[in-house]
């Protein structure tokens, strides 16, 4: 079975965004895998510790994401594909290059986490099931496989959706799909020697027209400075009563 | 510039979504004298005309379909895409809940076009309409514009004003070709069904590990109760098992924009403030002075919380009329 796991280096988490003239600022970044996109490789992995596959991981983004690729490849998967592009390109880009990079390749499955914690956005893995015609299944939180056919479970607000679909399909994963396991020491050592192949977006048979995307950025900013709460005192009775009383009166909240 | 725009009207469990009275609001705005279509589908489309019709669009489209109950990415990509083709729709929006970050990705691909998905705001400057959107988990914000093509956008439930505008729309019923839907839905559990969305809630009291049991969160409901809200969770308590994941609100979980948030007993680590910092206001309740939620609530009660949430509730009771 053949699985492609679609990845991206994201801020670390607790990374406090700083920002100069509508640019973020990446001195000293901490800098991780998607949170998402660790339950992707993960499930990959194990669908081929059970029933045996080849997983393939693929970013697209500046050369500092290679290490995404390293620490998949340390967790398990078995090859890594690199496509350097500059950090403009929107979602609709993206996936065009995706696609591009792959061309020619058959996968059963393809995963990829349902957003990235730093866009936010959520398209490109979706878009990518457009472009190559297969169906797709967003937010899973179950996956098994029954010969050539998947079971998953997605989340949908809340509700779960039980879903049977023909390989090959893509899927995205939410949080809850498993417990993403950590790149043992051995495991870091052999991804040294797994392939891992480089490409720029130019050397994709792309248009400029794809490459120039759909969207811009014409602003970035933080928000406004939240001013200092108030923290109320006396008695409990009394606190409550007045933090009653301020929401009605002050917040008009209720 | 006047445009056409295109709202797709979304109902959960037999009620038109909040989100969609927003996005026909916006639509209003962003029309700039052009016209407002609305599209239900599904089955029940068209008991919703009368509701749809108190926020101005001029067309309603009803897609009643089988093929769109349930819900599945297949089916709406390919209604959705030849509505939007037919009306010929300049601006699309859609509310960006569970449909909507499934199916517009979707069929931003298939029509070659751009999509900005958890708007925060949608204003037109200088005959341009611009986006603000939450990156970084809400740390910070940008705004971006279409460069060409359609422009579509999802958006984020609870951040925009809703203006009714009743008018008598004209009714027109659409007949999609829906051909090859390559998912089955086998089932649908449904965890939420009653009660306040989150995601659209107004009022959230939510608690975190300082819960301490499943039993802990019912003073949190019956707080929850009385000011009509919903009931939220922080990861600590998911994964201490004291609730549903569905709970969830944070980096990983939900993002909520309500009007209220109570946290009790949570600590307020980033990954959970990113889900619910934008509140209009914030009220935590914890033992401990120390902890980060002080630093970006409102208001503030250092407390055991199952002492203070059932005296809040109490005074809740007398100053709230019931409906």
């Amino acid at each position: 079975m053949n699985i492609l796991v679609l990845i991206k280096q994201t801020f670390d988490t607790e990374e406090k965004i700083v920002i100069h003239n509508g640019a973020i600022n990446e001195d000293g970044v901490e800098f991780i895998l998607n949170p998402y996109d660790e339950f992707a490789v993960e499930e990959a992995i194990k669908i081929k510790e059970d029933s045996g596959a080849e997983v393939t991981v693929l970013t697209v983004g500046q050369d500092r994401s290679e290490s995404v690729l390293r620490t998949a490849l340390a967790m398990g998967a078995d090859k890594a594909i690199m496509v350097e592009s500059a950090e403009a390109a929107d979602e609709y880009s993206i996936a065009k290059i995706i696609t591009a990079a792959i061309k020619g390749q058959e996968y059963d499955l393809i995963l990829g986490g349902n957003m990235a914690v730093d866009s936010g956005s959520g398209q490109v893995a979706i878009r990518v099931a457009e472009e190559l015609g297969i169906p797709h299944v967003s937010t899973i939180t179950k996956f098994s496989l029954e010969g050539t056919k998947a079971i998953v479970e997605r989340d949908a607000e809340g509700d779960v959706e039980v879903i049977e679909v023909n390989l090959p399909f893509l899927a995205t994963a939410q949080q809850g799909l498993n417990e993403p396991r950590y790149p043992s020491l051995p495991g870091i050592m052999k991804a040294k020697k797994k392939p891992l192949a480089r490409f720029t977006a130019e050397d994709l048979e792309l248009s400029e027209d794809d490459l120039a995307g759909r969207t811009s950025v014409q602003d970035q900013f933080l928000p406004p400075k939240k001013q200092a709460g108030k923290i109320l005192e006396g008695e409990i009775g009394q606190q409550v009563q007045e933090l009653v009383a301020l929401l009605r009166s002050e917040a008009k909240v209720v | 510039m006047s445009k056409k725009v295109l709202v797709l009207v979304e109902s959960k469990n037999g009620k038109l979504r909040n989100v969609s009275f927003e996005a026909l609001t916006v639509a209003n705005r962003l029309a700039d004298g052009g016209e407002v279509a609305a599209a239900v589908f599904g089955k029940d489309a068209a008991g919703f005309v009368q509701e749809i019709s108190q926020y101005g669009p001029k067309t309603i489209y009803l897609a009643e379909d089988e093929a769109l109950s349930p819900y599945t990415a297949d089916a709406y990509v390919q209604a959705l895409s030849q509505l939007i083709d037919e009306v010929q729709a300049d601006v699309i929006l859609l509310g960006h809940t569970a449909i909507g970050k499934d199916t517009a990705p979707r069929v931003a691909a298939r029509l070659g076009i751009g999509l900005i998905s958890d708007c925060t705001g949608a204003d037109s400057e200088d005959g341009t309409i611009v986006f603000t959107r939450p990156i970084y988990a809400g740390k910070a914000f940008q705004k971006k514009v279409f460069t060409k093509g359609k422009i579509f956008a999802t958006l984020r439930p609870n951040n925009f004003e809703i203006q009714e505008n009743p008018v008598q729309p004209e009714t027109v019923p659409f007949c999609p070709e829906i051909k090859d839907v390559r998912t089955i839905v086998k089932d649908i559990v449904r965890k939420t069904a009653g009660g306040v969305d989150l995601s659209e809630a107004k009022i959230i009291v939510s608690g975190g590990r300082g819960v301490k049991s499943k039993e802990g969160f019912k003073p949190l409901q019956e707080l929850a109760t009385v000011l009509g809200g919903a009931v939220g969770a922080s990861r600590g308590a998911c994964d201490a098992e004291f609730c549903d994941y569905s709970m969830q609100i944070g980096q990983t979980g939900k993002v909520v924009t309500p009007d209220l948030y109570i946290a009790c007993g949570i600590s307020g680590a980033i990954q959970h403030l990113a889900g619910m910092s934008n509140s209009k206001v914030i009220v935590a309740i914890n033992k401990d002075p120390e902890a980060p939620i002080f630093q970006v609530a409102d208001y503030g009660i250092v407390g055991d919380l199952f002492e203070v949430v059932p005296l809040l509730t109490e005074e809740f009771k007398k100053i709230l009329v019931s409906v």
